[in-house]
């Protein structure tokens, strides 16, 4: 009895009409957004995707099949079979285990670029967007130098001044991956900037900085958090690029990119080497697409 | 309380307020009726320091204000505006948005100041933790209204306060205005399009026409149909509803 | 022409959501001449939905069920796609609030209203032509020709919502349904633009449905006032006679209206009664 109660008051807790607290207020609200974003199928799919890539890189040395990057030159390019499930590469490493371990470069790679990114372009664009004049004139020219460089050459000549890597590409990756956001924040920032709720933040007396920090920034993240989202994709094939090109991870890395790049020679009689790893960049492309597909449609349309 | 003298707002090439003169007294309401464009709300703003490109002289509770004003004086002078669902901000709950001005100007004891100010507007504690959208126009009016006065303001500017809302909503707004100004002694400057709004709230009005004051009259003598301009009495009698004699009798001014 | 132009009985228009079926309009009706006929409501009455019934457009998503819908005897609810485009324009018309929103921003004021008459005449582009500018005229637009080649942007509420009225009543329908024609502009032009509709209405012999939130100025302009109140009419009243009116809606809108005249007193509240909601 107390256990189907329990679930009831859960529901109960979060979709209350007069919440108690900030906190409540919060969740009621999260609940809400959740539950718009779960009832779309592909959504669903993109976050199925992105949740199995964060399980696999966090369970990576018990899913594996052992050392990701002990050789054997006696089973080298072995096909796809029931011992290694994806064949093994020219130096006789199971790809099973390498795509595994390799999940982890790929989200490390990910997620410290966005750490970097988002948090700069979205400073940027905010104070650019409000304060306008000098400040906005100065801050989206320099984000214009920036964009006006293809991403992957920009990428390459930072990495080729400061030296291969993964720390470098992640470096070279940021450099060029902010200035869209900036954009985004600053074109949200100058319709925001009117409004009468800004207008009443400015008579309290509040001091810019805090406007555009408390006030401005929050509605500028939906925008945000979908453009990330979206972008990743781009991000991973950038990284998968660099790896390609050896500039990335530097071997025995499992990194996808310089797999497929290792892979090349042998792609037409022994296909698994690079299709596999390919494959892996794929799907998680994917993921994180449809995932952001997903999210604007719930984050956008109620923003205002 | 409030003297301005000769104020103008140039925006581009013309003058969207042009040398306006007037002078509130403490604990009055005064009006000032417009059509749009005329540059009401342009004085409003200009007032409370939103709009700072503006020339004249300002005196504000005896103190001579430029275009910066200091955070102390937005202590003094406080604004409710027009569309109560854009003057809220969408993210904030009710609470956050009344915090915010006791946490700008550093004032403590915020939870029993939110809960007071929630109870003078009529509110209670079960909206507290609402956001906007879940509030209905009056009561977000309401809100906006317990923010502007959380701080104790003495001036309080009105930018057509009821024009968004119902009409039956509309009443309970004027009363909880009118009686807010009884109760704290406040000082009003009131801009609206509705003549028979402003003659409820205030005492003095001004018509205001293509940024100037046309006519300043006692609400009394404008109850009585006595006006001087042209332009007021056009106004008077737009307002009464159609009539079809009238109608053709329209002129433009400006 | 016999028969009443426009039979309304049990309207009924429901909205599925999350919380289930609710119903914004719930059993109107009403029968209607060549007269001017205002509805009047608050926010949340439907009465902009019960107007857009009437043409059958309603939001995606919108349930229409009524016991008869008829303009000038044909029955609206059963009619096809392709009828009630005929109809749509033609014979029934509509003019919104905003003229910023309900006209084509890329197009000349004039090229508009040409290409409304061209959508129900068959006419020449010169003829189409002629008649906008005629129409423009009827209007009372001073200056013809300069408007005709404006853009929408480029001319005042007024004078858009002048194009707007000549734009519907090109192609001389016979009802004409206005959903706060005049809520987005001041007072003065308010006036000058209803004395517009009023002329060109009576002139032709049109039905006017006014649709508003203003209790007064629709008891001035109209002949007849339906007053609607949580989706349903709760009081049919004579223009001239509104100080009798006699649900308690009605009065309590009525009085909560500052006036003038009133006193600095306080103004009445609505008290509002859930039986209004249910009761016949």
């Amino acid at each position: 009895m107390s256990e189907a109660a329990a679930p009831r008051e859960w529901r109960a807790w979060l979709t209350a009409e007069a919440p108690s607290s900030r906190f409540h207020a919060r969740s009621v609200r999260a609940y809400a957004t959740a539950r718009i974003f779960l009832r779309n199928p592909l959504a669903l799919a993109g976050l199925a995707l992105v949740v199995a890539l964060l399980a696999i890189a966090a369970a990576a040395p018990l899913l594996a099949h052992g050392d990701p990057v002990a050789q054997d030159l006696a089973r080298r390019l072995k096909p796809p079979s029931a011992a290694f499930w994806f064949g093994t590469d020219e130096l006789g490493r199971d790809i099973y285990t390498r795509i595994l371990y390799g999940a982890r470069i790929t989200l490390g790679i990910v997620s410290l670029v966005v750490v970097i990114v988002a948090p700069i372009g979205l400073l940027v664009g905010c104070v650019a967007g409000y304060l306008g004049g000098i400040a906005d004139v100065v801050l989206m020219r320099v984000t214009d130098v920036f964009l006006a460089f293809p991403r992957l050459i920009l990428a390459l000549a930072f990495v080729a001044a400061l030296g291969p890597g993964i720390e470098n590409a992640v470096i070279a990756i940021s450099l060029t991956a902010w200035p869209p956001y900036a954009r985004i924040a600053r074109a949200e920032t100058i319709v925001l900037r009117d409004s009468d709720f800004i207008s009443a933040a400015r008579l309290l007396g509040a001091s810019p900085g805090r406007i555009v920090l408390l006030h401005v920034m929050p509605l500028c993240l939906s925008s945000m958090i979908v453009r990330v989202t979206l972008d990743m994709a781009g991000i991973i094939l950038t990284a998968a690029g660099l790896g390609f090109l050896g500039l990335g991870a530097q071997p025995p890395s499992p990194e996808w990119g310089a797999m497929i790049s290792a892979g090349r020679k042998f792609i037409l009689d022994q296909w698994w080497v690079a299709a596999f790893p390919g494959l892996a960049i794929c799907l998680v492309s994917l993921g994180f697409n449809l995932l952001g597909d997903g999210l604007r449609d719930v984050l956008d349309p109620k923003q205002r | 309380m409030i003297e301005v003298d000769r104020l103008t707002v140039e925006f581009d090439e013309t003058r969207a307020v042009d040398a306006v003169s007037f002078r509130v007294e403490k604990g009055e309401a005064f009006g000032i009726v417009g059509e749009s464009g005329s540059g009401k709300s342009t004085v409003l703003r200009a007032l409370s320091g939103l709009n700072q490109h503006w020339s004249g002289g300002m005196v504000i509770d005896g103190e001579e204000q430029s275009q910066h004003r200091t955070r102390a004086f937005h202590r003094h002078l406080q604004m409710v505006f027009q569309d109560p669902y854009a003057s809220l901000h969408p993210r904030h709950t009710v609470d956050r948005a009344l915090a915010e001005p006791l946490r700008v100007h550093g004032v403590g004891d915020r939870e029993p100041r939110i809960l007071r100010a929630l109870r003078e507007v009529g509110l209670g504690p079960e909206h507290r933790f609402r956001y906007p959208h879940q509030l209905s126009g009056g009561q977000r009016q309401r809100v906006a209204i317990a923010r502007a006065l959380i701080l104790e303001p003495r001036v309080l500017l009105l930018d057509e306060p009821s024009s968004s809302l119902d009409v039956s909503v509309q009443a309970e707004i004027l009363n909880l205005l009118q009686r807010l100004r009884r109760e704290r002694t406040l000082t009003y400057v009131l801009v609206s399009h509705n003549l028979a709004v402003v003659a409820h709230l205030c005492s003095h009005v001004a018509v205001m026409n293509a940024g100037r004051f046309v006519e300043e009259l006692d609400v009394a003598a404008l109850r009585a149909r006595r006006t001087q301009h042209p332009y007021t009495a056009q106004l008077l009698r737009a307002s009464e509803g159609y009539d079809r004699a009238a109608a053709a009798a329209l002129v433009t001014f400006d | 022409m016999t028969g009443p132009l426009l039979e309304i009985a049990d309207l009924r228009v429901a909205f599925r959501s999350a919380r289930g079926i609710s119903e914004a309009v719930r059993g109107v009706g009403f029968t209607m001449g060549r007269e001017k006929l205002g509805i009047v409501g608050e926010s949340g009455s439907g009465k902009s939905l019960t107007g857009r019934s009437v043409l059958r457009l309603l939001p995606p998503g919108a349930m229409l069920s009524a016991r008869r819908l008829a303009f000038d005897g044909i029955d609206l609810l059963g009619a096809a796609p392709s009828a009630m485009r005929e109809l749509r324009g033609r014979r029934i018309a509509m003019v919104m609030q905003d003229p910023k929103f309900s006209l084509n921003p890329v197009m000349t004021v004039g090229h508009q209203i040409a290409e409304a008459y061209l959508a129900h005449k068959r006419a020449s582009a010169a003829e189409a032509r002629d008649k906008a500018l005629a129409m423009l005229e009827a209007v009372r637009i001073r200056d013809p020709q300069r408007v005709y080649g404006l853009y929408p942007h480029e001319v005042s509420g007024g004078m858009g919502q002048r194009a707007m009225i000549a734009m519907m009543l090109a192609p001389d329908p016979d009802l004409l349904i206005a959903d706060e024609p005049t809520s987005a502009l001041d007072v003065t032009v308010q006036m000058q633009v209803l004395a517009i509709l009023d002329d060109l209405v009576s002139e032709r012999g049109m039905g006017l449905i006014f649709i508003s939130h203003d209790l007064r100025l629709v008891a001035s302009f109209c002949d007849r006032v339906l007053v609607m109140y949580g989706g349903r009419v709760v009081e049919t009243v004579d223009a001239r006679r509104l100080g009798e009116a006699r649900h308690p809606y009605t009065r309590g809108l009525l009085a909560c209206l500052p006036t003038l005249e009133g006193g600095e007193g306080e103004l009445a509240t609505l008290q509002r009664d859930p039986a209004w909601l249910t009761a016949p």
